[in-house]
C-alpha cells in the first residue's frame, strides 16, 4: 500500500491546477444548484430581519436555538485548519502536506458562516456594531467586557484574521505559479495578488518563518476561541446544565473532533471530485483516522467527566435535567443518535485498518462524526434552556421552524459555495507542499518493495 | 437582606402571600400602565406573551388535600443579578437606587440576560407591538413602547418614582413613605403587594420585611432579590420561622 506511482512536477502541476486551468464538467452545475440554495438562504433571512424573530420557533425559555447550536458547531468545524497546517506543522507531521489548506479553507468559511448566527439572531441585528466597537464616547458606554458575548467576537475576529493571512502566505507561491500559466484577466488577477513572487531563496525564507510564525501565534487562539464559545454557557450560573467549569476544555477537545472529522469529509470529496488519488492517498486517511481516535477517545473521558461533575453535587434540579436529557422523549432519542454518530459507531470502526483506509468508508464515518457533535451542542443547550423550572408558567417546548431549518441548510450550502467557488481560481492541494514533500521523501527499497521514507532532518 | 450600600433609596417590595387571592388584578393594571402589548390567544400558546407580573398558581399537598396557592411573580431587582454581567451593551444593569433597570435603547436583543435569568420574568419583543384603533390614545405617554427586537421586565414602574422624586424636589421635602406606588401595589385589593424604600428604617415595608415568615425566591442561586416573600399562613399547621426562610 505505501508503494505510490513516482510523480513528476510536470504532471503534479496539470494534476494540481485542474480546477484553475481547465473547468471540471460537475462544476458549472453543482455551483448553480448550490448558488440557488444560497440564495433561497439570504432571502429567508433577509424576510426574518425585516419581519423579527418571530417568525423563529423560539418561545420563552428556550431564547437560544438552532441559531446559536449551528454557530457553536461551525466554530468547532473551524478548528480543524489549526490543528492540521498548525499544529502538524509545528510538529513536522509529514502527511499533513496534501490537506493543509483545504483545513485552511474549510477554518476561514467556517468562521465567516459561523459569524453570520449571532448576528441575526440578535433581535436588533442593525444595532450589533454596538457589542465590538466602543461607541457614544462621549456619554461613557462601552461595552461590557464582563460579557462572554463581546469576548466572542473579539476572539473569532482574531483567528479569522489570523486564519485568512495564514491561508493568504501558504498561496502566495501557487499564486506565482497560476500567473505564469494564465493569460488575459486571470493573469492580471493573479499577478496582484501574488505580490511579486518569484521563488528567490529570500522570498522562500520569509515565507517559510512567516508561516511558522503564524502557527505559533494561532495556537493560543486556537484554544481561546472555543473555550470563550463554551462561556457563553458556562457563565450562565442560574441554568442547569451549563454552568460547569469543565466547558472550556471539554468544548476544544470536541471542536478538534469535529473539525478533524470535516478535513476527513472533505478530502475524501477532493479525491473523487478531482481525482487526486496520486495525492491524496490512503495512508493520509490512515493518519487522520489514528489522530481522530486519540482525541475522540479523549472527548469521551470529558464528556463522561461533565455528566460525574453535574451529578456529584446530586442537586435535584441537576440531576432532573440530566434525567431529562437522556431519558425524556424526544430527548432520549436525540441522546441515543448523539452517542452513537459521535463515538459508539464510528471509533471501534477505526480501530481497523481496513476501515482507516476505505476511503467511502471514512466519508460516511466522518459524517456521522459531524451529526454526532452538532446534536452534541444541540443537547446542551436546548434542554439547558427547556428545563422544567421551578415556575409552571414556563414549562413550554421548543421546535424549530421552517425558517431556522432554511437558515441552517443555507449554511452548509453556503460554506460549500465558498469552497468551490474558490477552488476555481485556487489550487486546493497546496503545490509547494506537494513538491516539497517529494524533495522530502526517499525511496527505500525492503526486500523487493520500494517504500517512501523522510529524509528530512529537523531545521 | 439587601446588603448593598445605597444612598437615601433602596426601592423594594415585600409580597405578603397569605393575602393573596390570585386576582390578576396587578397583572391587568402592569399590562395597563406599561403599554403591554396585548396577550393574545396565539401568543400565550406559543409562550410569547409577555407579562412583567404574572401569578403562579401551584398546588400544595396531594389529593384531595391539596390547597391551591397563589403567588405573584416579577422581577426581583436581584442586588447579585446573574443577567447582569452577561450583557454585552450595558442594556441592564443596577442603578444607584436597587433596581435592576433595562435601557431599551441600548437593548439589541441578545436574549443573553433572559437565559440567564432564574425567574423568568424577562421577555422578548419577537414582533413590532401592535394595538387596535380604539386603544391608541390609551397608551401611557410616560412609558417607552418597546420596539420588536428587545427584552424588557419589570421596572418597578420606574417613570412613577421618577414622577415622585421630581415632585418632592420642587416641594423641597422628601419622598414620603407609600408616596410612591407601583401600578400593582396600588391594584391590589389586599395590600399584599407593598411598594417602599428599604433604605428607610421607618418605612412599611422595612417592618413587614423582617416578619418571621420572610423568606426570598431561589435564595440558592444567591441573586439577593430586593422584593422580598412573607410566607403562606396555613391555619392547619404551625410553620416555624426557619422553615420559612427555606420555603420557595
Amino acid at each position: 500500500m505505501q508503494q505510490r506511482r513516482e510523480l513528476d512536477q510536470v504532471y503534479t502541476n496539470r494534476k494540481l491546477l485542474n480546477g484553475q486551468l481547465d473547468t471540471p464538467k460537475w462544476w458549472l452545475p453543482t455551483v448553480s444548484i448550490l448558488g440557488v440554495v444560497v440564495l433561497i438562504g439570504v432571502v429567508v433571512i433577509a424576510t426574518m430581519v425585516n419581519k423579527g424573530l418571530g417568525v423563529t420557533g423560539l418561545a420563552r425559555p428556550v431564547y437560544w436555538g438552532l441559531f446559536i447550536t449551528t454557530f457553536v458547531f461551525w466554530v468547532g468545524i473551524s478548528h480543524a485548519g489549526i490543528m492540521i497546517s498548525a499544529i502538524l506543522r509545528l510538529t513536522q507531521a509529514e502527511w499533513r502536506r496534501p490537506v493543509t489548506r483545504a483545513a485552511e479553507l474549510l477554518t476561514v468559511f467556517s468562521l465567516l458562516t459561523a459569524l453570520v448566527f449571532p448576528l441575526i439572531h440578535a433581535g436588533r441585528p442593525w444595532r450589533i456594531a454596538y457589542w465590538i466597537m466602543p461607541y457614544d464616547i462621549s456619554r461613557g458606554i462601552y461595552p461590557n467586557i464582563r460579557s462572554p458575548l463581546i469576548m466572542d467576537p473579539v476572539a473569532i475576529s482574531t483567528y479569522l484574521t489570523g486564519s485568512t493571512l495564514f491561508l493568504y502566505i501558504a498561496l502566495l507561491p501557487d499564486l506565482g505559479n497560476l500567473r505564469d500559466r494564465t493569460t488575459g484577466w486571470k493573469n492580471a488577477m493573479y499577478t496582484v495578488l501574488s505580490l511579486g513572487w518569484r521563488g528567490n531563496p529570500r522570498q522562500w525564507k520569509m515565507q517559510t518563518v512567516g508561516g511558522i510564525l503564524l502557527s505559533a501565534l494561532m495556537l493560543p487562539i486556537f484554544v481561546s476561541v472555543h473555550s470563550i464559545v463554551s462561556w457563553d454557557f458556562a457563565v450562565a450560573s442560574a441554568v442547569e446544565g451549563w454552568h460547569s467549569t469543565i466547558f472550556a476544555p471539554y468544548f476544544v477537545i470536541g471542536a478538534v473532533h469535529s473539525g478533524v472529522s470535516a478535513v476527513v469529509t472533505m478530502m475524501a470529496l477532493m479525491r473523487w471530485l478531482w481525482k487526486w488519488d496520486d495525492f491524496i492517498r490512503p495512508e493520509h486517511f490512515d493518519a487522520l483516522a489514528r489522530l481522530l481516535i486519540v482525541v475522540a477517545t479523549g472527548w469521551l473521558a470529558f464528556t463522561f467527566l461533565e455528566l460525574t461533575f453535574a451529578l456529584y453535587g446530586q442537586d435535584a434540579p441537576e440531576i432532573a435535567l440530566r434525567e431529562m436529557q437522556m431519558f425524556q422523549w424526544p430527548w432520549n432519542a436525540l441522546f441515543i443518535i448523539f452517542f452513537l454518530t459521535a463515538y459508539a459507531i464510528p471509533v471501534p470502526m477505526w480501530l481497523f485498518k481496513r476501515v482507516r483506509t476505505n476511503i467511502a468508508l471514512m466519508f460516511w464515518t466522518s459524517i456521522l462524526v459531524n451529526i454526532g457533535m452538532w446534536l452534541e451542542r444541540f443537547l446542551i443547550i436546548v434542554p439547558g434552556l427547556a428545563r422544567r423550572t421551578p415556575f409552571v408558567y414556563t414549562w413550554e417546548a421548543y421546535r424549530p421552524s421552517p425558517v431556522e431549518w432554511t437558515i441552517f441548510i443555507w449554511s452548509f450550502a453556503w460554506v460549500t459555495f465558498l469552497m468551490l467557488l474558490f477552488s476555481k481560481f485556487f489550487p486546493l492541494v497546496p503545490l509547494f507542499e506537494q513538491k516539497e514533500s517529494q524533495v522530502f521523501t526517499e525511496d527505500v527499497m525492503i526486500g523487493r518493495a520500494k517504500i517512501p521514507a523522510i529524509v528530512r532532518e529537523a531545521d | 437582606m439587601t446588603t448593598a450600600e445605597f444612598g437615601t433609596h433602596n426601592w423594594g417590595m415585600v409580597v405578603d402571600v397569605d393575602k393573596c387571592i390570585g386576582c390578576n388584578a396587578c397583572v391587568i393594571a402592569c399590562q395597563a400602565e406599561n403599554n403591554i402589548p396585548i396577550n393574545t390567544q396565539d401568543r400565550v400558546e406559543r409562550a410569547r406573551s409577555i407579562s412583567w407580573i404574572r401569578v403562579e398558581r401551584y398546588w400544595e399537598g396531594d389529593f384531595p388535600d391539596a390547597k391551591a396557592r397563589f403567588i405573584p411573580i416579577m422581577c426581583q431587582h436581584c442586588e447579585n443579578a446573574p443577567c447582569e454581567p452577561v450583557c454585552p451593551v450595558y442594556a441592564t444593569y443596577h442603578n444607584s437606587e436597587g433596581l435592576n433597570v433595562q435601557v431599551y435603547n441600548r437593548c439589541v436583543g441578545t436574549r443573553y440576560c433572559a437565559n440567564g435569568c432564574p425567574y423568568i420574568v424577562r421577555f422578548f419583543n419577537y414582533w413590532e407591538p401592535v394595538w387596535p384603533e380604539s386603544l391608541r390614545n390609551h397608551l401611557n405617554p410616560d412609558v417607552t413602547v418597546r420596539s420588536r427586537g428587545i427584552m424588557e421586565k419589570c421596572s418597578f414602574c420606574v417613570h412613577r418614582i421618577r414622577r415622585e422624586s421630581r415632585n418632592a424636589r420642587s416641594a423641597g421635602v422628601e419622598i414620603a413613605d407609600g408616596a410612591v406606588q407601583t401600578a400593582c401595589s396600588s391594584a391590589c385589593p389586599t395590600s399584599a403587594l407593598n411598594f417602599g424604600n428599604f433604605n428607610d428604617p421607618d418605612s412599611k415595608v422595612s417592618k413587614m420585611k423582617d416578619d418571621k415568615r420572610h423568606y426570598t425566591l431561589l435564595d440558592q442561586f444567591g441573586t439577593d432579590p430586593n422584593v422580598i416573600y412573607l410566607a403562606k399562613i396555613d391555619a392547619d399547621k404551625k410553620i416555624s420561622a426557619g422553615e420559612a426562610a427555606t420555603h420557595g
